[in-house]
Protein backbone atom coordinates (compact mmCIF):
# COMPACT_ATOMS: atom_id res chain seq x y z
CA UNK A 1 0.00 0.00 0.00
CA UNK A 2 2.52 2.46 0.98
CA UNK A 3 4.49 1.64 -2.31
CA UNK A 4 1.58 2.17 -4.78
CA UNK A 5 1.36 5.33 -2.04
CA UNK A 6 4.35 6.49 -3.36
CA UNK A 7 4.50 5.92 -6.61
CA UNK A 8 1.56 7.61 -6.84
CA UNK A 9 2.40 10.84 -5.19
CA UNK A 10 6.28 10.52 -7.57
CA UNK A 11 3.52 10.90 -10.82
CA UNK A 12 1.80 13.34 -9.18
CA UNK A 13 4.69 15.39 -8.50
CA UNK A 14 6.16 14.52 -12.06
CA UNK A 15 2.94 15.92 -13.77
CA UNK A 16 2.95 19.11 -11.43
CA UNK A 17 7.04 19.49 -12.20
CA UNK A 18 5.21 19.51 -15.76
CA UNK A 19 3.21 22.53 -15.19
CA UNK A 20 5.83 24.70 -13.72
CA UNK A 21 7.93 24.18 -16.90
CA UNK A 22 5.18 25.75 -19.14
CA UNK A 23 5.28 28.78 -20.86
CA UNK A 24 2.80 31.92 -20.57
CA UNK A 25 1.06 32.04 -23.70
CA UNK A 26 -0.15 35.13 -23.31
CA UNK A 27 1.55 37.82 -24.41
CA UNK A 28 1.59 41.10 -22.82
CA UNK A 29 1.22 43.98 -24.98
CA UNK A 30 2.48 47.89 -24.52
CA UNK A 31 -0.04 49.49 -26.42
CA UNK A 32 1.50 51.17 -29.79
CA UNK A 33 4.99 50.39 -29.48
CA UNK A 34 6.25 47.77 -31.84
CA UNK A 35 6.24 44.53 -30.23
CA UNK A 36 8.46 41.99 -32.32
CA UNK A 37 12.07 40.68 -33.36
CA UNK A 38 14.13 44.14 -33.53
CA UNK A 39 15.96 44.64 -37.22
CA UNK A 40 19.28 45.22 -38.34
CA UNK A 41 20.68 48.33 -39.99
CA UNK A 42 20.83 47.56 -44.26
CA UNK A 43 24.19 48.13 -43.80
CA UNK A 44 24.94 46.43 -40.86
CA UNK A 45 25.77 42.92 -43.06
CA UNK A 46 28.34 40.59 -43.99
CA UNK A 47 28.27 42.89 -47.45
CA UNK A 48 28.69 46.51 -46.10
CA UNK A 49 29.96 45.48 -42.87
CA UNK A 50 28.43 48.18 -40.79
CA UNK A 51 29.79 51.03 -43.46
CA UNK A 52 26.86 53.30 -44.09
CA UNK A 53 28.28 55.57 -46.23
CA UNK A 54 28.94 53.07 -48.79
CA UNK A 55 25.37 51.58 -48.46
CA UNK A 56 24.22 55.22 -48.90
CA UNK A 57 26.78 55.31 -52.11
CA UNK A 58 25.03 52.32 -53.74
CA UNK A 59 21.73 53.26 -52.96
CA UNK A 60 21.88 56.92 -54.42
CA UNK A 61 23.67 55.35 -58.03
CA UNK A 62 20.47 52.89 -58.29
CA UNK A 63 18.19 55.78 -57.21
CA UNK A 64 19.88 58.37 -59.79
CA UNK A 65 20.22 55.29 -62.58
CA UNK A 66 16.84 55.59 -62.63
CA UNK A 67 16.54 58.81 -64.53
CA UNK A 68 17.21 58.84 -68.64
CA UNK A 69 18.57 62.09 -68.31
CA UNK A 70 20.95 61.27 -66.17
CA UNK A 71 21.75 58.20 -67.76
CA UNK A 72 21.92 59.76 -71.62
CA UNK A 73 24.30 62.70 -69.72
CA UNK A 74 27.25 60.05 -68.94
CA UNK A 75 26.11 59.74 -65.30
CA UNK A 76 25.81 55.87 -65.32
CA UNK A 77 26.71 54.66 -62.16
CA UNK A 78 27.51 50.88 -62.69
CA UNK A 79 27.49 48.91 -59.84
CA UNK B 1 18.35 59.98 -44.28
CA UNK B 2 16.55 58.64 -47.17
CA UNK B 3 12.79 58.34 -47.15
CA UNK B 4 12.11 55.55 -49.46
CA UNK B 5 8.89 55.84 -51.25
CA UNK B 6 7.25 54.54 -54.79
CA UNK B 7 6.23 56.86 -57.26
CA UNK B 8 4.63 55.69 -60.44
CA UNK B 9 4.09 57.87 -63.56
CA UNK B 10 0.71 57.22 -65.09
CA UNK B 11 1.76 59.06 -68.36
CA UNK B 12 4.34 56.12 -68.88
CA UNK B 13 2.97 52.82 -67.75
CA UNK B 14 1.83 50.69 -70.23
CA UNK B 15 0.36 47.78 -68.28
CA UNK B 16 2.75 45.38 -68.89
CA UNK B 17 2.60 43.99 -65.15
CA UNK B 18 6.46 43.77 -65.33
CA UNK B 19 6.53 45.23 -61.77
CA UNK B 20 4.10 42.46 -60.76
CA UNK B 21 6.02 39.56 -62.23
CA UNK B 22 9.11 40.77 -61.08
CA UNK B 23 7.66 41.23 -57.38
CA UNK B 24 6.50 37.62 -57.60
CA UNK B 25 9.27 36.24 -58.82
CA UNK B 26 11.87 38.16 -56.72
CA UNK B 27 10.08 37.14 -53.24
CA UNK B 28 8.76 34.08 -54.48
CA UNK B 29 4.82 35.22 -53.35
CA UNK B 30 2.62 32.42 -53.06
CA UNK B 31 -0.20 31.54 -54.95
CA UNK B 32 -3.27 33.66 -54.68
CA UNK B 33 -1.21 36.80 -53.02
CA UNK B 34 0.01 39.93 -54.79
CA UNK B 35 2.09 42.15 -53.03
CA UNK B 36 1.94 44.49 -56.09
CA UNK B 37 -0.83 45.15 -58.94
CA UNK B 38 -1.76 47.29 -61.79
CA UNK B 39 -4.35 49.07 -61.69
CA UNK B 40 -6.27 50.90 -65.03
CA UNK B 41 -8.73 53.55 -64.78
CA UNK B 42 -11.12 53.68 -68.12
CA UNK B 43 -9.92 50.67 -69.28
CA UNK B 44 -10.17 50.59 -73.46
CA UNK B 45 -11.50 54.23 -73.60
CA UNK B 46 -9.16 56.63 -75.12
CA UNK B 47 -6.83 58.35 -72.27
CA UNK B 48 -6.91 55.03 -70.11
CA UNK B 49 -4.87 55.35 -67.72
CA UNK B 50 -2.50 52.74 -65.32
CA UNK B 51 -0.46 52.98 -62.15
CA UNK B 52 1.11 50.43 -60.15
CA UNK B 53 -0.24 49.97 -56.89
CA UNK B 54 1.00 48.59 -53.84
CA UNK B 55 2.12 49.39 -49.93
CA UNK B 56 3.14 52.96 -50.03
CA UNK B 57 4.91 52.55 -46.84
CA UNK B 58 3.02 55.72 -45.59
CA UNK B 59 4.77 58.47 -43.38
CA UNK B 60 1.67 58.02 -41.01
CA UNK B 61 0.60 54.79 -41.81
CA UNK B 62 -3.16 53.38 -41.05
CA UNK B 63 -1.88 50.13 -40.43
CA UNK B 64 0.14 50.29 -37.68
CA UNK B 65 -2.22 52.57 -35.77
CA UNK B 66 -4.66 50.01 -36.12
CA UNK B 67 -3.15 46.65 -35.24
CA UNK B 68 -4.36 45.18 -31.87
CA UNK B 69 -1.03 43.40 -31.53
CA UNK B 70 1.13 46.10 -32.60
CA UNK B 71 3.44 44.15 -35.19
CA UNK B 72 4.43 46.87 -37.40
CA UNK B 73 7.22 49.19 -37.46
CA UNK B 74 9.27 51.36 -39.22
CA UNK B 75 12.34 51.45 -40.47
CA UNK B 76 14.71 54.58 -40.21
CA UNK B 77 14.83 54.30 -43.81
CA UNK B 78 10.76 54.86 -44.14
CA UNK B 79 10.03 51.39 -44.72
CA UNK B 80 6.93 49.75 -42.80
CA UNK B 81 7.44 46.46 -41.79
CA UNK B 82 5.81 43.56 -40.03
CA UNK B 83 6.69 40.78 -37.59
CA UNK B 84 4.99 37.65 -39.02
CA UNK B 85 5.21 35.90 -35.49
CA UNK B 86 3.00 38.40 -33.96
CA UNK B 87 0.66 39.00 -36.68
CA UNK B 88 -2.60 37.15 -35.86
CA UNK B 89 -4.39 37.70 -39.14
CA UNK B 90 -7.46 39.65 -38.36
CA UNK B 91 -7.17 41.61 -40.76
CA UNK B 92 -7.56 45.16 -39.49
CA UNK B 93 -5.19 46.34 -41.43
CA UNK B 94 -6.73 45.37 -44.54
CA UNK B 95 -9.49 47.35 -44.00
CA UNK B 96 -7.51 50.50 -42.88
CA UNK B 97 -5.28 50.28 -45.82
CA UNK B 98 -6.54 53.05 -48.39
CA UNK B 99 -4.39 51.22 -51.32
CA UNK B 100 -5.43 47.48 -50.11
CA UNK B 101 -1.39 46.68 -49.61
CA UNK B 102 -1.84 43.66 -46.94
CA UNK B 103 -2.93 40.50 -48.14
CA UNK B 104 -3.65 37.31 -46.57
CA UNK B 105 -2.84 33.83 -47.68
CA UNK B 106 -4.96 31.25 -47.39
CA UNK B 107 -3.55 28.74 -45.02
CA UNK B 108 -4.20 25.72 -43.71
CA UNK B 109 -6.74 22.62 -44.35
CA UNK B 110 -9.83 25.26 -44.81
CA UNK B 111 -8.25 27.59 -46.55
CA UNK B 112 -8.08 30.04 -43.43
CA UNK B 113 -7.05 33.58 -43.57
CA UNK B 114 -3.40 33.39 -42.96
CA UNK B 115 -0.87 35.81 -41.24
CA UNK B 116 -0.59 38.96 -43.35
CA UNK B 117 1.87 39.68 -46.39
CA UNK B 118 2.77 42.48 -48.01
CA UNK B 119 5.65 44.80 -49.80
CA UNK B 120 8.19 44.99 -48.01
CA UNK B 121 10.62 47.58 -50.40
CA UNK B 122 11.98 44.58 -50.74
CA UNK B 123 13.66 45.10 -47.55
CA UNK B 124 12.84 41.70 -45.92
CA UNK B 125 12.05 41.56 -42.02
CA UNK B 126 13.04 41.20 -38.23
CA UNK B 127 15.31 38.17 -39.34
CA UNK B 128 18.79 37.79 -39.74
CA UNK B 129 20.04 39.63 -42.89
CA UNK B 130 19.92 37.22 -46.06
CA UNK B 131 18.81 34.25 -43.82
CA UNK B 132 16.58 31.53 -44.95
CA UNK B 133 13.71 32.40 -42.53
CA UNK B 134 13.35 35.97 -43.73
CA UNK B 135 13.82 34.69 -47.53
CA UNK B 136 10.65 32.25 -46.37
CA UNK B 137 8.65 34.58 -44.29
CA UNK B 138 9.35 38.27 -46.17
CA UNK B 139 11.17 37.46 -49.54
CA UNK B 140 14.52 38.72 -50.19
CA UNK B 141 16.44 41.67 -48.73
CA UNK B 142 17.59 43.58 -51.63
CA UNK B 143 17.54 46.85 -49.95
CA UNK B 144 20.56 45.36 -47.41
CA UNK B 145 22.35 44.16 -50.93
CA UNK B 146 22.55 48.18 -51.93
CA UNK B 147 19.96 47.35 -54.56
CA UNK B 148 15.88 49.25 -54.69
CA UNK B 149 12.64 47.11 -55.02
CA UNK B 150 12.60 44.81 -58.10
CA UNK B 151 9.43 46.24 -59.42
CA UNK B 152 11.03 49.52 -59.86
CA UNK B 153 14.59 48.46 -61.09
CA UNK B 154 12.47 46.09 -63.46
CA UNK B 155 10.25 48.24 -65.07
CA UNK B 156 10.84 48.60 -68.25
CA UNK B 157 9.26 52.72 -68.79
CA UNK B 158 10.28 53.46 -65.99
CA UNK B 159 7.25 54.72 -65.25
CA UNK B 160 7.67 53.05 -61.99
CA UNK B 161 10.20 55.22 -59.40
CA UNK B 162 11.47 53.53 -56.24
CA UNK B 163 13.85 54.87 -53.73
CA UNK B 164 14.47 57.73 -51.66
CA UNK B 165 11.39 60.60 -52.15
CA UNK B 166 14.10 63.44 -52.56
CA UNK B 167 15.55 61.50 -55.74
CA UNK B 168 12.95 60.39 -57.70
CA UNK B 169 10.54 62.93 -56.79
CA UNK B 170 13.79 65.06 -58.44
CA UNK B 171 13.83 62.83 -61.26
CA UNK B 172 9.52 63.11 -62.08
CA UNK B 173 9.63 66.42 -61.89
CA UNK B 174 12.60 66.86 -64.38
CA UNK B 175 10.40 64.55 -66.68
CA UNK B 176 7.17 66.49 -66.53
CA UNK B 177 9.04 69.48 -67.49
CA UNK B 178 10.89 68.06 -70.57
CA UNK B 179 7.78 66.37 -71.45
CA UNK B 180 5.01 69.20 -72.12
CA UNK B 181 1.53 68.42 -72.16
CA UNK B 182 -0.97 67.49 -74.55
CA UNK B 183 -0.19 65.52 -76.98
CA UNK B 184 3.39 66.16 -77.23
CA UNK B 185 2.88 63.62 -73.93
CA UNK B 186 2.45 60.39 -76.51
CA UNK B 187 4.17 61.19 -79.39
CA UNK B 188 1.68 63.30 -81.75
CA UNK B 189 4.12 66.30 -82.71
CA UNK B 190 7.19 63.74 -83.25
CA UNK B 191 5.37 61.12 -85.38
CA UNK B 192 3.92 64.17 -87.51
CA UNK B 193 5.16 67.09 -86.59
CA UNK B 194 3.58 70.59 -85.25
CA UNK B 195 0.60 71.99 -87.62
CA UNK B 196 2.52 75.05 -89.79
CA UNK B 197 1.67 78.35 -88.60
CA UNK B 198 -0.50 79.98 -91.20
CA UNK B 199 1.27 83.42 -91.79
CA UNK B 200 -0.63 86.43 -90.23
CA UNK B 201 -2.58 88.97 -93.30
CA UNK B 202 -0.99 91.65 -93.42
CA UNK B 203 -3.34 94.63 -93.12
CA UNK B 204 -3.83 96.10 -96.43
CA UNK B 205 -1.88 93.46 -98.23
CA UNK B 206 -3.95 91.86 -101.38
CA UNK B 207 -4.66 88.29 -100.72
Amino acid sequence: MRAALAIAAAVALAVLAVGCGEKTAVTVYKQGQYQGKPDKLPWDNNQFKGDKVAWEKAIKARNLNQSESFRASGGWVDR
Amino acid sequence: MARMKFLCDAERCIECNGCVTACKNENEVPWGVNRRRVVTLNDGVPGERSISVACMHCSDAPCMAVCPVDCFYKTNEGVVLHDKDLCIGCGYCFYACPFGAPQFPQDGAFGLRGKMDKCTFCAGGPEPDFSAAEFRKYGRNRLAEGKLPACAEMCSTKALLGGDADVIADIYRDRVLKRGKGSEVWGWGTAYGKPERQPTPQPGAKS
